[in-house]
């Protein structure tokens, strides 16, 4: 197997925020009842992870778990184990109502890089949610609209969030982020 | 004559000269200056032409309520039209020229409009250009279109950049005078997210000219001890140092709308053109609570020759004087209806100018400024106003009449200027924008936001408060007390408590103002005629009288009507004198009349900053599949697909793109070509009810399908229409996962999502829109499963792949999902793979491929294909009124389902209708090619009188293997009508004949 390329191949750009493409990861989408048992056992032992609370997305090492809406998660770790990960989930579940896709491929992330105040600034050029330290802490994960495009946002670290959309949409995001992010634009409003 | 005192002006840096030009004059400034100060200081008193009779004109206000001093700034890649220079700040190697003016300002042929405007009145273009009809699309429009406009617009691509800023905050605060920074001191101390606009680049309002311009008082304003600067200064310092208070200046709220929703522009660059980052930033503000302290507007008084340059509100002379040591005139007349008025006299004299009278509309004078004046030793005329102010171009004298008068001449005074106080309008701009209430104070002679009917936000609350004299509290004390409360208020309302000890300012007190909204109240029609109300659009008082006359008493018909308070100040001057006028000439009250709607924007904001990034590259979002870039690097000729792009052709070098499509196509007909098929929308269905889901959104039957097989299916809307078509294939006993068309895949998903959230929500069926997790490539043409058996690894055998199967596999080391399915007609394979592998697989593929003669082709090649089989294709032979049944597709319809969505819709009766237009194939006898849209003559005409028809081409292609054109197309009772010749119409060229064949020339499936 030739092995997943990202979308733009690793693009990055320095302003006042660090844009960077980064690398394919594996991402299973999983629907159903998360306030299920048998649910929630399953994504623990597929990922190492609790299911997080709405709008929030939980991480230890490579894995993730990112709430996507009240009957969605996104399940995250290296690329390669988008296949184990569906499979377990598949098993764990069999006989219940759910639905478990390996989507990796699907989406482009984009992490930015800055001081806490200008990754905000720069983010909030493009997306009408609110991004204050309050409404957008550390761990929070929420999905949004990105200029014109769908996208997700996640404040992954203190000076770190990611940007998640769709794979057609990289470049036009890309472009976008760093187009938010050059020198001379800081908005000094965080 | 204006000029630059020898000293004075505290918001310019006389260390900082600046050179600008006019009209091509060269003329200094100081950093500071606004345009409009600098050239006052220049003695420019002319600054543009009236936009209907070309009327001199000078410069009015110090604002952004300028009616006048519109310009053109920039060159070139810069050029910025109606550019207002009371609000413009000056920048060294600043270019202004004067607008609506040929060929110059000082000589100007269009106003020859002036000595005709008694022919001109209000309602001038309705009454004189309706005949004849033909005249005026040929003749008036265009000499109008001529003459008209303010300003050019500019050609060259701009220059700078722009950007949009989204933020929530507890409270908005408006106006960076004492009343905002009140509200913003009271609600940042008790801990709400304050944000703090200003529209001028500095602090502090009108407050500090206002108290700088009076009398020499014993017992000055203070503002707990401090001197209104001082405090000024404190107070931002210690909003600034507040860590949940934001300041913006140069930053003008221009829109309030519903659910706490702003708009600000803010001026990064304006004054410094060519800076680092964007020009302008677009600020998105959602606040809880909103404080408006917006200020007032001071009204001009309309009165015989009240246009002519030199005539200025009081307020602005004031400003011109002390904040930028300019002086409008040597020898100035005030003309006032209040006390404020005075102040202006105090200030010209104070600066060393002359003031030789002050006349007040009131008959007796009571306030303390009026008596300090005349202690002064001001000469104050009571009872008395303007007759008529006259001079060649500029003001020379004015004649002195008793206000309630007709204008009988008591003096003559030579002057040249005029300072007009005709009393202050709350700025309730944004307050009405928001859909806030007002009320007539009559008293106070001024519009009030209505505390009782308050613009209210989600919680059915109050969300907007106005302040200051935005509430109609003009003096100091009142405009902080206001200030104050408002900002308390807010941050009360979301649970946060302002401290108690709040600033004071010592008490003052004005007398009562009188209004007049005519001088002398009894002109004759002579003068009415001559006394302007809005100068941008050159509306008179007699033009409104007219418009009552003629029946136009609402406020709204009167504004279309005469064009009054239509221009781009949007009638910041005008409305409240004009609706004044209108209600006398109808004999109503002034609230009677009411106001017109108050829009936003508040002022004029550039496309730039409306657009934000959004240009160039980042215009609009293109959608790329994943091997996108290797059709770029062949120089594919693209298409747009829905925000897709998709290869149309893929031109060799030496062939044009009839050539191209033609090659393409024999390749995949005799050979094999590859296509992108990524762009295909692919949506799971998974549950246990997911087969009677999809039962009841496809019109066919797909729960009796087998796994691993594919079918193809029909879906239509409530009304019956076909929405979208394509291939389900079931993948288990509980999933599916159905194919839609390339534009159609978020449209399909959300579909299915409302039907499953709001008609059967207790169905078991989850979705997926997994579309962008592939990449898929179609393989077709008779050599396609050999290029697919050299890749290696699966068996592609009829029997272990028959058609509309599929089969999951590894080819060539990549796991692919292989479909059996074809939309050529051809043998053809579509193979799906991860979509980060899709370009490697397509790669792999294509080398492979060579040794077959194999080539990529685009989607024309894919629609001519389909159109040679007769396959139908959504958007082409579906525009939304079509239904299945029209296209020949009821073998797709089950007809064993009790129900499926536009099932009933189908049975209407215009849809049973037998002489609906229906699907067919289309021979031309000649092997021409059909135009696009080409529509089959009837006999006779319709009864609209237009030719009668009978159908339609829906689609039309040159077929290179059949060596002549192929269509498709709707024609009334087609099918029952085989080998009938039909006159088809023609764009270009003699109508074409066609003959009704079966759709589809080429025979059936090939294996």
């Amino acid at each position: 197997m030739a092995g997943s390329v990202a979308a733009l191949g690793g693009a990055r750009a320095d302003g006042v925020v660090t844009v960077s493409e980064t690398r394919p990861r594996a991402m299973v989408s999983l629907k159903g009842d998360l306030g299920a048992d048998a649910l929630r056992q399953s994504v623990k032992s597929a990922t190492g992870i609790d299911v997080p609370p709405a709008l929030e997305g939980a991480e230890a090492g490579e894995a993730g778990v990112l709430w996507m809406a009240p009957d969605e998660l996104l399940l995250l770790g290296p690329r390669d184990e988008a296949g184990r990960i569906v499979a377990e989930l598949e098993s764990a579940l069999a006989g219940s109502h759910f639905l478990a896709a390996d989507i990796s491929d699907a989406r482009s992330v984009f992490r930015l890089e800055a001081e806490d105040g200008a990754i905000r600034d720069v983010l909030s050029k493009l997306t009408p949610a609110d991004l204050s330290p309050d409404a957008f802490p550390v761990g929070r994960f929420r999905r949004t609209r990105i200029a014109q495009i769908a996208g997700a946002l996640w404040m992954r670290e203190p000076q770190v969030a990611e940007v998640f959309v769709f794979r057609s949409m990289a470049q036009y995001a890309f472009d976008l982020l760093s187009n938010a992010a050059e020198p001379g634009g800081k908005v000094g409003h965080f | 004559m204006s000029s630059r005192r020898i000293d004075g002006g505290r918001l310019i840096d006389r260390e900082k000269p600046l050179r600008f030009t006019f009209n091509g004059k060269n003329m200094k400034g100081f950093e500071g200056d606004t345009l409009a100060s600098a050239l006052l200081a220049n003695r420019q008193i002319l600054v543009g032409r009236s936009f209907k009779y070309h009327r001199p004109r000078g410069i009015v206000t110090s604002g952004p309520e300028e009616p006048n001093a519109l310009m053109g700034v920039g060159t070139k890649r810069r050029f910025e039209p109606n550019v207002r220079a009371t609000t413009a700040e000056l920048f060294d190697g600043m270019v202004a020229e004067s607008q609506n003016h040929w060929p110059s300002l000082e000589f100007d042929v269009g106003a020859v409009n002036n000595h005709l405007s008694k022919f001109f009145p209000a309602g001038f273009y309705y009454k004189t250009f309706i005949h004849p009809r033909p005249f005026w699309k040929h003749v008036f429009e265009p000499v109008i279109r001529q003459a008209a406009g303010l300003g050019k617009a500019p050609r060259a691509r701009d220059a700078d950049t722009y950007e949009h800023f989204n933020i929530s905050v507890d409270v908005l605060v408006t106006g960076g005078g004492i009343a905002g920074l009140a509200a913003a001191l009271a609600a940042g101390r008790a801990g709400a997210e304050v944000l703090l606009l200003e529209q001028a680049a500095h602090w502090g309002g009108r407050a500090p000219v206002d108290l700088a311009a009076g009398p020499a008082l014993a017992d000055p304003v203070m503002i707990g001890g401090q001197g209104v600067e001082d405090w000024i200064e404190a107070s931002l310092a210690e909003l600034q140092s507040l860590p949940n208070v934001h300041l913006r200046a140069r930053t003008t709220h221009i829109g309030a709308y519903d659910h706490g929703y702003n708009i600000a522009v803010e001026r990064l660059s304006d004054h410094a053109p060519g800076s680092d980052g964007p020009r302008q930033r677009f600020w998105r503000i959602r606040a809880s609570r909103i404080v408006t302290a917006t200020g007032a507007l001071e009204r001009p008084i309309s009165f015989v020759g009240n246009d002519l340059p030199g005539v200025m509100l009081a307020s602005a002379m004031r400003d011109y004087v002390v904040n930028y040591g300019v002086s409008p005139g040597r020898r100035t007349v005030v003309v006032t209806t209040n006390d404020d008025g005075y102040r202006t006299a105090f200030g010209l004299r104070d600066a060393g100018m002359d003031v030789p009278l002050i006349l007040d509309a009131r008959s007796t004078i009571t306030g303390a400024l009026p008596l300090a004046a005349r202690e002064a030793g001001f000469k104050v005329a009571p009872g008395k106003g303007i007759g008529s102010v006259s001079g060649k171009g500029r003001v020379e004298k004015l004649t002195v009449a008793s206000v309630d008068g007709t204008g009988a001449v008591l003096d003559e005074i030579p002057c040249d200027a005029v300072a007009i106080a005709g009393g202050w309008s709350p700025a309730v701009h944004l307050w009405s924008q928001a859909g806030g209430k007002l009320d007539w104070d009559e008293a106070a002679a001024m519009f009030l936001p209505d505390p009782d009917r308050p613009p209210l936000g989600a919680d059915g609350a109050a969300n907007l408060i106005a302040a200051g004299a935005a509430d109609g509290a003009l003096l100091t004390h009142e405009a902080l007390a206001s200030g104050w409360e408002a900002g308390a208020a807010a941050a009360d309302a979301l649970g946060q408590s302002a401290p108690e000890t709040r600033p004071e300012a010592s008490a003052s007190e004005e007398a009562p103002t009188t209004s007049i909204w005519l001088m002398p109240r009894g002109a004759g029609a002579d003068k009415r005629a001559k006394a302007w109300l809005d100068f941008q659009n050159d509306v008179k008082v007699s033009d409104v009288e007219l418009a009552s006359q003629e029946g136009y008493l609402s406020v709204e018909h009167a504004k279309r009507y005469t064009t009054l308070g239509m221009a781009t100040d949007q009638g910041k001057l005008s409305n409240i004198n004009g609706l004044a006028v209108l209600a006398e000439a109808s004999g109503r009250a002034i609230p009677e009349v009411g106001t017109t709607t108050f829009r936003p924007p508040y002022t004029p904001v550039t496309m730039g900053a409306i657009a934000g990034e959004a240009r160039g590259k980042l215009f609009q979002p293109l959608r790329r599949t994943p091997i996108h870039g290797w059709h770029e690097a062949l120089g594919a000729h693209f298409e747009p697909v829905g925000q897709w792009r998709r290869p149309y052709a893929f031109p060799a070098p030496g062939e044009d793109l009839h050539d191209a499509v033609n090659r393409e196509i024999t390749t995949t007909r005799h050979k094999v070509g590859l296509v992108d098929a990524s762009t295909l929308g692919k949506i799971l269905v998974k549950g246990p009810d997911a087969g009677k889901f999809l039962d009841m959104v496809y019109t066919g039957r797909i729960s009796t399908l087998k796994p691993g097989r594919c079918r193809y299916g029909l879906m239509c809307n409530e009304g019956g229409y076909l929405m979208d078509d394509g291939v389900v294939a079931r993948i288990d006993e509980t999933t599916f996962l159905c194919h839609t068309t390339s534009g159609g895949a978020d449209h399909v998903h959300g579909h299915l999502e409302e039907w499953l959230q709001t008609e059967w929500w207790d169905w078991q069926v989850h979705t997926a829109n997994v579309t962008e997790a592939y990449g898929q490539i179609g393989v077709a043409g008779p050599e396609a499963r050999t290029l697919l058996e050299t890749l290696g690894g699966m068996d592609l055998s009829e029997e272990a792949l028959p058609f509309m199967g599929w089969v999951d596999c590894v080819l060539g080391g990549f796991k692919v999902r292989v479909y059996r399915i074809s939309f050529s007609g051809e043998l053809s394979f579509e193979v799906a793979v991860a979509a980060g592998e899709a370009l490697a697989l397509w790669e792999r593929l294509m080398d492979a491929g060579a040794a077959f003669g194999a080539a990529p082709y685009g989607t024309e090649a894919l629609h001519v294909m389909r159109a040679e089989k007769g396959f139908i294709m959504i958007g082409d032979e579906t525009d939304g009124t079509v239904i299945p049944q029209d296209l020949g597709l009821d073998w797709a319809i089950s007809k064993k389902k009790d129900d499926y969505i536009g099932k009933r819709g189908q049975e209407r009766m215009h849809m049973t209708d037998p002489d609906r237009w229906r699907l067919v194939g289309l021979e031309t006898t000649e092997g021409g090619v059909l135009a696009h849209g080409a529509l089959a003559l009837d006999e006779g005409k319709t009864p609209n009188g237009q030719r009668a028809t009978q159908g339609r081409v829906t689609s039309t292609y040159y077929s290179p293997i059949l060596k002549r054109g192929v269509a498709l197309g709707l024609v009334r009772d087609g099918p029952e009508r085989m080998g009938e010749i039909l006159t088809f119409s023609n764009r270009d060229g003699p109508e074409i004949a066609a003959k009704i064949v079966p759709p589809g020339v080429l025979d059936g499936e090939a294996s």
